[in-house]
């Protein structure tokens, strides 16, 4: 059982800096997503970690001991490939025990581990099959038996659901959340997906650019961005720039020209500074009055009929557009007073460039 | 119906081009002195031993330059699966015997190799006392050849093993396989199929060996391949006739090098060795 990984690692292709002193602490039976946009260094990451390729400087401490200078084979991590990278010369059992296989375990041995393996994964019986006679979702439980069976001391997931649609995706969520927990394991899980990434993880890092930009609980990241970066990668889909006119505590006050905004401080705001008000579509609701705290006036532009919900776009007084979801139905040209909820505004240093 | 006539002008070609010439030589072969049909000329070849040696002549040239261009092909191509440095560069040097074709080829390997070639006289100058004769015999040929069938064998292989996911390796790696656990488990299985085509048409190639065993071998003895005997029957003889059977029986020897590389194949793959395509999933 592994109690603490504990990496610190940089890495160069030329002279691009893929990974700018990444450094992470994972504690045993952890969940870690690493949340990012594509090209952001995930899975040059992973790699790294799994020994496919050398970091340019840095080290991997598993409990403590280095295991940057061992080669893959050696460091008994377990891999799962976005597009599953099953052996398709190889049966689905054979799949499964290769990584026990190539460990010299008897052929006898064997066959109980990959039943049992397959049963973990619901594939139970399809032992003879090869893997183009499964379904996506199929192989990618195969590729998690294989990955498992070697009983291996941190399980690396590279966006291994992004190939899947939609209900798979859900499904095999629940499932990889399942053996995690079921199986005691130490898990590093890559995703674009917040949604993913929020509903498996202890802990997310998010990353930008090779670097971490914030870390913390699902539950942070979500409510408490630290940018504007992470706020846009989390939903907060309206940004209203903002002169900060006071802060106290967890409170500030922003106003623009027409409009005073109470939010959420994330980070320290001095007065007078130039910030970013954001706040998600979910969270906008329809004023009870036409004016007062956190209200502001617009006409409707667009519609879009959402099941459950509305959305609706509204083009503000001052020419910016608001995105909402609302639970009853707007006209197009109607004139709409919306309110921003101020334990749902977070305000942000406007600094960051990712707008 | 449709099918048929749009069929049509391909199997005109092939007609054309390939099953009315060989059925044409079969035939001439099949009638010397045009007194019906009659399996003379086939006796003939096979009774004399200076024809019949000829194939063991060529088998002796063509069966080992297959093996060592394949093996030495796949280790190069194995090992630039993922690319290295100067990688066009290489193409580009090993494109070009293919396309300066076999004469120059020869040419240049006289020059390099011959007797007064450039390697004859390095060695001279580092004072090697006795020089090795490396042009106009069996060592000859089998330079010409490697030279000539490599590039095609190597860029065949190059492009078969990188078309192969490199994440099966990957993933084989983190599972716990080393260097030759990778090759032996994962992608051996993958390449087979690959290397069975290019040792198969190496192996037609080199079988019909003709310029070279002429320009760089000894062509009236240790390297009078089979080729060469049936040249000199349509031109020196004018036996076209005769011709034909020696060129029918060269054909019968290189489909006999293609099925057995087949059942070679078949064998390993019955053993579970090598099943499947390249690795496309
Ligand atoms: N072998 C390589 N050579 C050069 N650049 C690379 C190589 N591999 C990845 N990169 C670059 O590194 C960056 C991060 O890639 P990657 O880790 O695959 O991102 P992600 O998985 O987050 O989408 C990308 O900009 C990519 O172009
Ligand atoms: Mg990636």
């Amino acid at each position: 059982m592994v109690t603490s990984l504990a990496f610190r690692l940089t890495k160069r292709f030329g002279a691009k800096i893929v990974l700018d002193d990444l450094a992470l602490e994972v504690r045993g039976r952890e969940f870690v997503t690493f949340l990012g946009p594509s090209g952001c260094g995930k899975s040059t990451a992973l790699n790294l970690l799994a020994g496919l390729l050398p970091p340019t400087a840095g080290e991997i401490r598993l409990d403590g001991v280095r295991i940057d200078g061992l080669p893959p084979e050696r460091r008994g991590f377990g891999m799962v490939f976005q597009n599953y990278a099953l052996f398709p010369h190889l049966t689905v059992g054979a799949n499964v025990a290769f990584g026990l296989a190539v460990r010299g375990l008897a052929k006898a041995e064997l066959a109980p581990r990959v039943r049992r393996m397959l049963e973990l994964v619901r594939l139970a019986g399809l032992e003879d099959r090869y893997p183009g006679q499964l379904s996506g979702g199929q192989q990618q439980r195969v590729a998690i038996a294989r990955a498992l069976a070697v009983e291996p001391r941190l399980l690396l997931l590279d966006e291994p659901l992004s190939n899947l649609d939609a209900k798979l995706r859900l499904e095999m969520r629940g499932e990889i959340k399942r053996l995690h927990a079921e199986l005691g394991l130490t898990s590093i899980y890559v995703t674009h997906d917040q949604t993913e990434a929020l509903s498996l993880s202890d802990r997310i890092v998010v990353l930008r650019d090779g670097r971490v930009v914030q870390a913390g609980p699902p539950a942070e990241i979500h409510d408490r961005p630290r940018t504007l970066f992470v706020a846009d990668f989390m939903g907060y889909r309206n940004a209203f720039p903002v002169t900060v006119s006071s802060a106290e505590g967890d409170t500030v006050v922003g106003h623009a020209r027409d409009v005073t905004l109470r939010g959420l401080g994330v980070v320290a705001l001095a007065p007078g500074t130039a910030a970013v008000a954001v706040v998600r579509p979910e969270d906008v609701e329809v004023a009870p009055e036409p004016a007062g705290a956190n209200v502001v006036r617009g006409t409707v532009r667009f519609t879009e009929y959402l099941g459950r919900e509305h959305g609706v776009e509204v083009v503000l007084g001052t020419g910016q557009t608001l995105m909402a979801r609302l639970p009853r139905p707007v006209t197009v040209g109607s004139a709409l007073a919306l309110r921003l909820p101020p334990e749902r505004v977070v305000i942000l240093p406007a600094e960051d460039g990712a707008r | 119906m449709r099918l048929a006539v749009l069929l049509l002008p391909s199997v005109a070609y092939l007609l054309v081009m390939f099953v009315f010439p060989f059925a044409y030589g079969v035939l001439l072969s099949l009638a010397p002195g045009a007194r019906g049909l009659s399996l003379a000329n086939y006796l003939a070849f096979f009774l004399d031993p200076w024809q019949a040696r000829t194939i063991w002549v060529t088998a002796s040239i063509a069966v080992p330059n297959t093996v060592v261009t394949v093996l030495l092909a796949l280790i190069v191509a194995y090992s630039m699966r993922r690319g290295i440095r100067g990688e066009r560069t290489i193409t580009a040097a090993l494109v070009l015997p293919i396309a300066l074709g076999t004469v120059l080829v020869a040419e240049g390997i006289n020059g390099f190799y011959g007797p007064k070639g450039w390697l004859n006289q390095a060695l001279v100058g580092l004072g090697v006392p006795e020089l090795p004769r490396l042009t106009h015999n069996y060592t000859g040929v089998m330079i010409a050849l490697f030279v000539q069938h490599f590039p095609f064998c190597f860029l065949m292989l190059l492009g078969y093993i990188s078309g192969i996911d490199p994440a099966l390796e990957a993933s084989a790696r983190v599972l716990g396989a080393g260097a030759w656990a990778v090759f032996r488990r994962v992608m051996w299985p993958l390449i087979a199929p690959g290397v069975a085509i290019a040792g198969a048409l190496v192996f037609v190639m080199n079988f019909g060996v003709f310029p070279s065993a002429v320009l760089v071998g000894q062509p009236a003895g240790a390297t009078r391949t089979i080729a060469i005997a049936a040249y000199q029957q349509a031109f020196e003889h004018s036996d076209m006739s005769m011709a034909s059977a020696i060129a029918v029986v060269m054909g019968g020897c290189q489909l006999a090098g293609l099925a057995l590389i087949l059942v070679l194949r078949r064998r390993m793959a019955g053993t579970g060795v090598a099943t499947m395509g390249a690795g496309k999933r």
